[in-house]
């Protein structure tokens, strides 16, 4: 297809594109121009080839296409540019109309129609998905297979993921939470409905444990919606709109239905998402109100601390902590200072801050998997940035996590890879102690 | 040589095809810089990483007759390094070293593709900063700033690039590997390196800059007046230089610029009806700031201000900065398109010259911003028009070529920092004679005989003079034809 980009339903903006002047101030913190020094793949320039594609002026190929799904999406840009462009939405909805055209291979065809749209959209597949890894973590498998040397034939930046995935839990926590909690006494913050994700709650599932004591320790009524699917972010990212959409309306209604304040996550990539539903239905005219009531709703849980008030835990944790802005919290969300505050407010902490703490790590999404090259070049640069003194990175996304703990782990570091709220849990937790 | 043979020469003088774009699309976002009006693909863009590459480079572009232009960042304002004879782009980007630091001399040795803003982060543990500081500072590059000789807002006081770099090793337009200037001391026999500073690219590419670094003052002020009158304003500035203080920065943003940057993420929250807002800067001793910074605030109150601050905290006077720094991109807020003029005039002229510029904006029906570094009298017209529009980018051109035109008559410039580049060359002939340019043509074929280096910038060719009037008439018959019948329905007003 050679014609401009607007061949497919959702064309990508007009008023988005013309806002940006070619002043040039987003160079210097878009990553991935900073490694390649490539105006191609920066974001003035994609913004500008985004313009000529959809103008006809430049065909749609992979002059287009490449730079596109090059860009990480982490969205720094967005935090300098004077005049408010919209890069990530242009992305995303550029990356929706080159979706709709390339041709992918057969295997990636296969790899994406398997993991964006029948297996992270369906809890019921994750679930299954979950007890085979479980299985192959707690049975005798994983060492066989790490023994056998079968992991070598995976590339080397598969195999250290897999070297750090975290161990999967018996139970997701979606289906061993309460639907509702029970505690009510003392309720006096607001009620929550907890999102609790896809890939998050197959791996992660004990943050989601660490974010709900949180939650109830600060007094506030946490509720766990049984039919939440995956926030659609992924897909999102990926170019696959229709699909996103679907999921998105799903959740939409469940949520809206729980009857809750604020629905709060923890994992920044879904909460940046969920805000932008209503991106996602601009041109949708049911579900764009719906969109926006949604995405009012939505807070992460250092945001919702800080708005709602938090209780300083009466416990002290003797720790050098850094802490690593994800790109979807600090460039997406504007979350910058209440995850540290949160953090300060442990005492006996020391918080150590890294230099260019909001530079992206290289995870984005599944960028590491679909562009390893650049991931790992990004990586090797957020490893430099840690302070040498620190016992433990703090973050607040779990692709984060991945990322760094599979970095620390090739260069034979042992710092500690942790979600903030899971220091604050335990500070929490070693009250009682204390009294 | 046919184009393949030319690529695959260069990949071979760079030992990879990485480090060379050909393919016409993906040269495509080097049309132009941050001066969009007019556009130009390049033949190829190639990235050497060091002085010997960029030599070779050049050597093998000279010896084929091939036209080349070196870039930076490309925030430059004024098409300096827009490709207009299909030339091969030399991009310094992968030059971004700071090659050493002698904190004890006070000097510093860069890479001409590092970024202006990153030499203040990476010596500010020394306390110590590099001064010139244009508004793009956070990703403009040193060599970009030596080829415009940048300004930036500290420049009242501590003047514009060319007082802060002391040497530097350049590849002349033959391929030679020259150095120019002295680390210490001044360089003996004709000032070579002041006559590259400032060239834009014309007489040679700088591969390593050697510059002057400061110690921090002891202490800075930073005070921000409001005013319900421009003129009140203009009048504050010359009193505060009249009174013999000379501020670190003065700079002015008239109404429509302020509401332009307040919708941005650098909100100040700017009153929606004054006219004009100072940001002035002091610095150096601690009683010295104090004093100056009370007699300033005196002097505002004046002239009728509406209200006067000081930054009382490091993230406020951050913003403030942000606010000014930020506030040509911030057009895109208010304008799909605009064009930063860069005229300068004798301080004394502000009233009067603002005056003309609203003249010209209202005649012209294009609205104009005016964000500007009032010490120095450097104005900086922002032209607002929409490029969809027929003929309303040539028009806008015009707009600012006729306000250049006051400034000139009123004893200024028509540039001040950002350089002549493609936008203002016209403009040369109403500044100089034709004997002034005559020698410069001169000197330039000294450095660049065979006019392969940046052609088309800075110095108007002689004969192309016939040709470029002829065009402008052709230009301005059409825009005269087009403001008639568009007359009274002209959506831009002021």
């Amino acid at each position: 297809m050679d014609q401009g980009l607007s061949l497919h339903s959702d064309p990508i903006s007009k008023d988005l594109y013309s806002v940006c002047v070619h002043c040039g101030f987003c160079l210097e913190v878009c990553p991935t121009y900073q490694q390649l020094g490539n105006e191609n793949e920066s974001p003035r320039g994609r913004v500008y080839l985004m313009k000529a594609a959809a103008e006809g002026t430049l065909p749609f190929d992979e002059s287009v296409i490449d730079p596109v799904f090059n860009c990480l999406d982490c969205r720094a840009c967005e935090t300098v540019c004077p005049s408010g462009v919209q890069v990530g939405t242009l992305i995303e909805e550029a990356r929706g109309q080159a979706l709709s055209h390339i041709k992918q291979s057969g295997l990636e065809k296969f790899l994406h129609d398997l993991f964006l749209r029948k297996i992270f959209p369906s809890p019921g597949r994750l679930q299954r998905i979950r007890k085979l890894l479980r299985f192959y973590q707690v049975s005798h498998v994983q060492q066989v297979v790490r023994r056998s040397g079968a992991l070598r034939l995976l590339p080397t930046h598969l195999r250290e993921m897999e070297a750090v995935l975290p161990s999967v839990s018996r139970a997701s926590a979606r289906s061993v939470l309460p639907k509702e909690s029970e505690q009510t006494k003392g309720v006096t913050k607001g009620r929550i409905a907890l999102f609790t994700g896809c890939v998050m709650d197959v791996f992660f599932s004990e943050i989601h444990m660490a974010t709900v004591r949180v939650a109830l320790r600060n007094h506030l009524h946490v509720s766990v919606p049984k039919d939440q699917i995956c926030c659609g972010a992924l897909q999102i990212h990926a170019g696959d709109r229709e699909q996103a959409r679907m999921m998105a309306k799903h959740n939409i209604d469940v949520f809206l239905q729980s009857g809750a304040d604020y629905i709060v996550l923890n994992a920044a990539g879904c909460g940046a998402a969920m805000k932008e539903y209503k991106e996602l239905f601009h041109d949708d005219p049911v579900y764009r109100e719906r969109a926006e009531l949604f995405s009012s709703k939505v807070r992460d849980i250092a945001e919702i601390l800080l708005e709602v008030g938090y209780e300083k835990p009466k416990s002290r944790l003797e720790r050098t902590v850094t802490y690593h802005d994800a790109c979807h919290l600090a460039h997406a969300q504007n979350i910058r200072s209440a995850p540290r505050e949160l953090l300060r407010a442990i005492d006996g902490l020391t918080l150590i801050e890294m230099n260019d703490a909001d530079r992206c790590c290289g995870s984005a999404g599944i960028y590491n998997i679909t562009h390893p090259e650049m991931a790992a070049q990004l990586r090797e640069r957020k490893l430099a940035d840690l302070p040498h003194n620190v016992e433990v990175v703090a973050m607040g996304n779990p692709g984060c996590m991945l990322q760094i703990k599979a970095g620390l782990y090739a260069q034979g570091l042992t710092m500690d890879v942790v979600h903030t709220v899971e220091l604050l849990d335990e500070a929490y937790r070693l009250e009682r102690e204390v009294q | 040589m046919n184009h393949m043979q030319l690529v695959s020469k260069l990949t071979a003088v760079l030992g990879s095809n990485q480090r060379v774009l050909h393919k016409e699309n993906e040269l495509y976002a080097y049309e132009c810089d941050g001066y969009v009006a007019q556009r130009g693909r390049p033949r190829a863009v190639v990235f050497p990483e060091t002085t010997e590459e960029v030599a070779a480079i050049v050597q093998l572009l000279h010896r084929e007759k091939v036209p080349f232009l070196p870039r930076g960042a490309g925030t430059g304002l004024s098409g300096g390094a827009t490709a207009l004879n299909n030339e091969v782009v030399i991009s310094l980007v992968r030059m971004n070293q700071l090659l050493h630091v002698d904190y004890d001399n006070m000097r510093a040795v860069v890479q001409p593709g590092f970024i202006n803003l990153q030499l203040t982060k990476q010596i500010a543990k020394e306390n110590a900063y590099y001064a010139p500081d244009p508004s793009s500072q956070s990703a403009c590059t040193i060599g970009g700033n030596l080829a415009e000789n940048a300004g930036g807002s500290h420049c009242l006081k501590y003047g514009v690039t060319t007082n802060h770099i002391v040497a530097a090793k350049v590849v002349l337009p033959t391929g030679e590997i020259a150095e120019l200037g002295a680390t210490y001391g001044d360089a003996l026999g004709y000032d070579l390196l002041g006559l590259l500073i400032g060239s834009e690219g014309t007489l040679g590419i700088a591969t390593e800059i050697t510059v002057r670094i400061l110690r921090k003052p002891q202490a800075v002020k930073t005070i921000m007046a409001w005013f319900d009158r421009v003129d009140e304003a203009s009048d504050t500035v010359s009193q505060v230089i009249g009174a013999g203080i000379i501020p670190a920065a003065m700079e002015m943003m008239d109404q429509l610029a302020m509401q332009a940057v307040d919708k941005s993420n650098y909100h100040v929250g700017y009153p929606a009806d004054i006219e004009a807002a100072l940001l002035i800067e002091v610095d150096g001793l601690v009683e010295a700031v104090a004093a100056e910074t009370d007699q300033i605030v005196d002097i505002c109150k004046q002239h009728q201000v509406r209200a006067v601050r000081v930054a009382e905290t490091d993230a406020q006077r951050a913003l403030w900065w942000s606010s000014r720094k930020m506030a040509f991109g911030a057009m895109g807020r208010i304008s799909p398109n605009y064009l930063v003029q860069d005229g300068v005039i004798p301080r004394t002229k502000l009233t009067e010259v603002l005056a003309r510029i609203r003249e010209i904006s209202v005649s012209s029906g294009l609205r104009i911003a005016n964000v500007f570094h009032a010490g120095d009298g450097n104005l900086h017209p922002l032209i607002c028009y929409d490029a969809s529009i027929p003929f309303e980018t040539e028009k806008a051109m015009m707009v600012g070529s006729d306000i250049l035109k006051v400034c000139v008559d009123v004893g200024g410039s028509i540039t001040g920092e950002h350089g002549v580049g493609i936008e203002k060359i016209n403009d040369m002939h109403y500044l100089f004679t034709e004997a002034e340019l005559k020698a410069q043509i001169a000197v330039r074929a000294v450095f660049n005989p065979e006019d392969l280096c940046n052609s088309g910038k800075l110095i108007p060719k002689p004969g192309r003079c016939a040709e470029v009037k002829r065009a402008s008439t052709m230009i301005s018959q059409h825009l005269e034809t087009y403001i008639k019948t568009s007359h009274g329905s002209n959506s831009h007003s002021m």
